[in-house]
C-alpha cells in the first residue's frame, strides 16, 4: 500500500456492562483493520456483531478499552473528541436530523459550530442541496418531518459533507429505505465519494449492498473480524459464515438472471 | 337591589390596585425564584438518578404540605434567621410579609418545574443526542441548541402549572402579612361579606388564566419559531408586572400600619383605629387577616405599628403561662413583660372577648344549666364545637380539669358557622366569643365560669417599639380607651356580620365611633 492508512485499528477491544450483574459483553474483540485514503470500506455483520461499536470508536463516540486507533496518523486518544468529530462526517441511521431545525440549519450545523460566517454557510448549504439532488427553493426551509425517508437521508449525507471532511462514517445509512430509493441514494453517494476523494466506512447488514458499493468488505461476527478483502478475495474465503453471507447475493443474482433474461428470449 | 348595584362591589374594586399589585409582585417573584432554582437543578439532575430521585422526592413532600401551613412555617423560620443575622452580621431583615411568602411559594412552584424539565430532557430521543454529539457539539451546545428546545413544550407545561399553583396559593399569604387577593377572601369569610369572597376568587382566577394564556403564547411562539408570539407573550407579562408596580410606588412609606387578625371584630377595630389616626391628620393603612402568632411578632419587629390583642391570649399563648391570675394582676404583669420587649400597652378598650361556653337559652333553661359546673353532668351526652385552635389551647385543658368536662363529640368549625350550628341544634354547646354579636341574635346564653378556668381577655391596644414615644399616635387613640363596652362591641360585631352593604368594617367602625363618642 503506497500511502499510509487514513484510519487504522490495532488490536482494539471494547466491552460493555451486560447489566444486572451479567458478564461483560465483548462488543469488539482484538480487531485490527486499516482503511486506505480514498477507499470505500463496508463492514458487514448481523446485529450484535460489534460493527456499529467499531465505527463509533473512530470518532470517539465511544472510547476503546484496549488497543489503539489512529485517524489521519494521529492517535484518537490524544485528539480533542469534539474537534475530531467536527472533521469527520457522520451519517446516522435514519438520518438523525434535529427535528426542530430546518433542512438548511441541519446541513449547516457543523460549519456553524466551527464558526463559519453565515453567508458562507448559506452558500455551502445550497451547493450541498444540489449535490444530494434536492431542490434548494423547495427544501431549504422545510422541517425534517416534512420530508420523505429518502429525502431525510439525503439531508443526512449533505450534513455529513458540510464541513468538507476527508472521512465519512456511515451507520446503516440506507437500511430503512425502500429498494429503489436505496439504490438511487447508494449510487449518488458512491459518485460523491469518488468526486471528493473521500474515505468512507459504511456499516451494513446487507452483503449485496456492501458488494455493490464498497471497494473492500470486512465481515464481523461476535466482536471479531472474520475476513476482509475485495469481493472477489472474500469469495475465496474458507470461513463458513462468510460463505453463508455471500450465498444470498449469489443465489439472488442467479435467480434474477433466469427470471429477467436481458436478451429478450421470452 | 340587583347583584351588581351592591356598594360592596365598588368597595372591592377600590382595593383592587393594592391587592392585585401585591399579589402579582409576590407571585411573579416567587415564580422567578422557583425557576431560577429548579431549572439548573433539573438540568444537573437529569443524568444523575440518585440526585433526581432525591430532588423529586423533596419537591413532592413540599407539595403535600398544605399551602397555608407551608406559608405559616416560613414565618418563624425567617424570624429565627433574621435574629441570627442580626447577632452575627449586625443587620436584620423583615421576616414578615413579602419574604416568607416568596420563599414558601417558590418552594411550592418547584415540583412541576423540576418534574417536567427532567421528564422533558430525558424524553429527547437517544438517536438525536448521539447525532448532536456526532456533528461535533459540546455537551453544553447539545443542551442549549438541541435538548432544551426539544424539551421546551413539556417544560413550559410545567412552568404553566407552577404559575397557576403559585397564583392560587398566594391568596394564602395574607395571614403572614403579605397583602394579596387573599385579603378579599379572608376578610370576606370573617365578615360574611360574600361579595368580597367572590371578588377575591374571581380576581385570582382571572389573573391565573391570564398568566397561563400569556405563557401559552410564549410556548407556541417558541415552538412555531414565531418571534412575534413570543414577544407578545413576554410583553404581556412585563406589562402586567409594570402595571401593578405603578400604584405601589405612589404609596407613602411613612404611614402607620394597623394590624388585624383574622376575625370580624379585628377588622372593625383596625378600621376604627385607622379612622382615628386619619382624623388626627396622620396617614394610616391596614394590614389585615394576620395569623394570631404572626401579628405579635410583626409588632415586636416594627413591621406593623399598632393592633388590638387580648390579655388572655398574650398571657397563655404568647408567654406560655399556665396559671391564671386575677384580672388586674395579670394586666400589670403583662404590661411589665411587654415593656421588656419595648412594646407599649397603651390601655384597654373596655370590653372582653373571652372564650365562653355558649348554648341556646331555651335548652339551658329546660336543663337547668346556668354555669359550666351545671353543664358538666350533661356533657357526656352532648356534642361541642369550637374554632380551629380552641381544643389545643390551654383554656380547654383547664376547663376540662376544673369541671371534669367530657363531651360525646368534639368538632372544629369556621367560627362564623358555629353559632348557627348551635342555634339549630346541630351541636349542643360551642366555645364562642363573649363579644360576638351572634350571641344576642340567636338568643344564646353564655355559661358562667365560677371556677375561673378561663383567663380574662381584655381587649387592649399595643404599640410597636418604634412608636413608644409617639405622642401624636397616643393622643389620637386615647379617646378609644375604656370607651367600648361589651354591648357596643357585640352590636358592632353583629352589624359586621350582617352580610350587606352596611356591614363593611369601615361603615361599622364609623357607627361604633358615633356611638362611643357621644359618651
Amino acid at each position: 500500500m503506497p500511502s499510509p492508512p487514513l484510519i487504522a485499528y490495532a488490536h482494539v477491544g471494547k466491552s460493555f456492562d451486560g447489566g444486572r450483574g451479567a458478564e461483560r459483553v465483548k462488543a469488539v474483540d482484538d480487531v485490527s483493520l486499516e482503511v486506505a485514503e480514498g477507499e470505500f470500506l463496508a463492514i458487514v455483520g448481523g446485529s450484535g456483531s460489534g460493527k456499529t461499536t467499531l465505527l463509533r470508536l473512530a470518532n470517539r463516540l465511544i472510547d476503546a478499552d484496549s488497543g489503539s486507533i489512529t485517524v489521519e496518523g494521529e492517535d484518537v486518544r490524544a485528539a480533542d473528541p469534539v474537534a475530531l468529530r467536527r472533521r469527520i462526517g457522520y451519517v446516522f441511521q435514519s438520518g438523525g436530523l434535529f427535528p426542530h431545525i430546518s433542512v438548511a440549519g441541519n446541513i449547516g450545523i457543523t460549519p456553524k459550530l466551527l464558526g463559519t460566517p453565515a453567508v458562507e454557510i448559506a452558500a455551502r448549504v445550497d451547493e450541498l442541496l444540489d449535490l444530494v439532488r434536492l431542490d434548494r427553493g423547495l427544501y431549504r426551509d422545510r422541517l425534517p418531518h416534512e420530508l420523505s425517508g429518502g429525502q431525510r437521508q439525503r439531508v443526512g449525507v449533505a450534513r455529513a459533507l458540510a464541513a468538507r471532511p476527508r472521512i465519512v462514517l456511515m451507520d446503516e445509512p440506507f437500511g430503512a429505505l425502500d429498494p429503489l430509493t436505496r439504490d438511487a441514494l447508494g449510487d449518488d453517494y458512491r459518485a460523491l465519494h469518488r468526486k471528493f476523494g473521500l474515505t468512507t466506512v459504511m456499516i451494513t447488514h446487507d452483503m449485496t449492498e456492501a458488494i455493490l458499493l464498497a471497494d473492500r468488505v470486512a465481515v464481523m461476527r461476535g466482536g471479531k473480524l472474520l475476513a476482509q478483502g475485495t469481493p472477489s478475495e472474500l469469495s475465496n474465503s474458507d470461513d463458513a459464515y462468510v460463505g453463508e453471507l455471500l450465498h444470498t447475493p449469489r443465489r439472488q443474482a442467479e435467480r434474477l438472471k433466469v427470471l429477467l433474461p436481458r436478451d429478450g428470449a421470452a | 337591589m340587583s347583584l351588581f348595584s351592591d356598594p360592596r362591589w365598588s368597595e372591592a374594586l377600590a382595593h383592587l390596585p393594592d391587592y392585585l399589585g401585591n399579589h402579582v409582585r409576590v407571585s411573579v417573584t416567587a415564580l422567578a425564584l422557583g425557576l431560577a432554582i429548579s431549572l439548573p437543578l433539573a438540568i444537573a439532575a437529569r443524568n444523575r438518578p440518585a440526585m433526581r430521585g432525591t430532588l423529586l422526592g423533596f419537591a413532592s413532600i413540599v407539595q403535600t404540605v398544605p399551602g397555608l401551613a407551608l406559608l405559616a412555617l416560613f414565618y418563624p423560620l425567617l424570624l429565627a434567621l433574621a435574629a441570627l443575622s442580626l447577632s452575627w452580621f449586625g443587620f436584620g431583615f423583615s421576616a414578615f410579609g413579602f419574604l416568607p411568602a416568596v420563599l414558601a411559594l417558590a418552594l411550592y412552584s418547584m415540583l412541576p418545574v423540576l418534574r417536567n424539565t427532567i421528564t422533558g430532557l430525558n424524553g429527547v430521543d437517544a438517536a438525536i443526542l448521539e447525532a448532536a454529539q456526532g456533528v461535533g457539539m459540546t455537551p453544553r451546545q447539545s443542551l442549549l441548541s438541541v435538548e432544551l428546545p426539544l424539551a421546551l413544550p413539556v417544560m413550559m407545561a410545567g412552568v404553566r402549572t407552577a404559575a397557576v399553583w403559585v397564583i392560587g396559593t398566594a391568596t394564602l399569604s395574607t395571614p403572614i402579612g403579605q397583602t394579596s387577593l387573599g385579603n378579599y377572601i379572608f376578610a370576606g369569610l370573617q365578615t360574611q361579606n360574600w361579595v368580597f369572597v367572590l371578588f377575591g376568587c374571581l380576581a385570582a382566577a382571572v389573573l391565573a388564566l391570564a398568566v397561563d394564556q400569556l405563557l401559552a403564547l410564549i410556548e407556541t411562539g417558541i415552538r412555531a419559531r414565531s418571534r412575534l408570539r413570543t414577544a407578545l407573550g413576554g410583553i404581556g407579562i412585563a406589562a402586567l408586572v409594570a402595571a401593578t408596580l405603578v400604584p405601589s410606588m405612589a404609596r407613602s412609606p411613612s404611614s402607620y400600619i394597623v394590624g388585624a387578625k383574622t376575625f370580624a371584630e379585628q377588622y372593625v377595630l383596625s378600621a376604627l383605629i385607622a379612622q382615628r389616626l386619619r382624623a388626627a391628620g396622620l396617614s394610616a393603612s391596614s394590614r389585615e387577616g394576620l395569623g394570631s402568632n404572626v401579628i405579635f411578632e410583626a409588632l415586636a419587629s416594627n413591621d406593623i405599628d399598632v393592633y388590638v390583642d387580648y390579655s388572655g391570649t398574650l398571657w397563655a399563648n404568647q408567654f406560655h403561662h399556665t396559671d391564671i391570675k386575677p384580672r388586674q394582676v395579670l394586666l400589670d404583669e403583662l404590661k411589665a413583660t411587654l415593656a421588656q420587649q419595648r412594646i407599649t400597652l397603651l390601655g384597654e378598650l373596655g370590653f372582653e372577648n373571652a372564650y365562653a361556653l355558649v348554648m341556646p337559652r331555651k335548652r339551658a333553661e329546660q336543663l337547668g344549666i346556668r354555669s359550666i359546673a351545671d353543664l358538666a353532668s350533661h356533657a357526656g351526652t352532648m356534642s361541642t364545637a369550637a374554632d380551629y385552635e380552641f381544643f389545643s389551647r390551654p383554656e380547654w385543658a383547664r376547663l376540662q380539669k376544673a369541671y371534669g368536662l367530657t363531651f360525646r363529640e368534639q368538632r372544629q368549625m369556621q367560627p362564623d358557622f358555629m353559632y348557627a350550628a348551635v342555634a339549630s341544634g346541630e351541636v349542643d354547646v360551642i366555645a364562642g366569643y363573649t363579644s360576638d354579636g351572634l350571641i344576642a341574635k340567636y338568643d344564646l346564653m353564655v355559661l358562667d365560669d365560677p371556677r375561673h378556668a378561663i383567663p380574662p381577655y381584655d381587649a387592649m391596644v399595643l404599640l410597636a417599639p418604634k412608636r413608644a414615644d409617639d405622642q401624636a399616635l397616643k393622643a389620637a387613640l386615647a379617646p378609644l380607651l375604656g370607651r367600648i363596652d361589651i354591648s357596643a362591641m357585640r352590636e358592632a360585631n353583629l352589624r359586621a356580620a350582617g352580610g350587606d352593604g352596611a356591614s363593611s368594617p369601615d361603615v361599622v367602625a364609623r357607627w361604633l365611633w358615633e356611638k362611643i363618642a357621644k359618651r
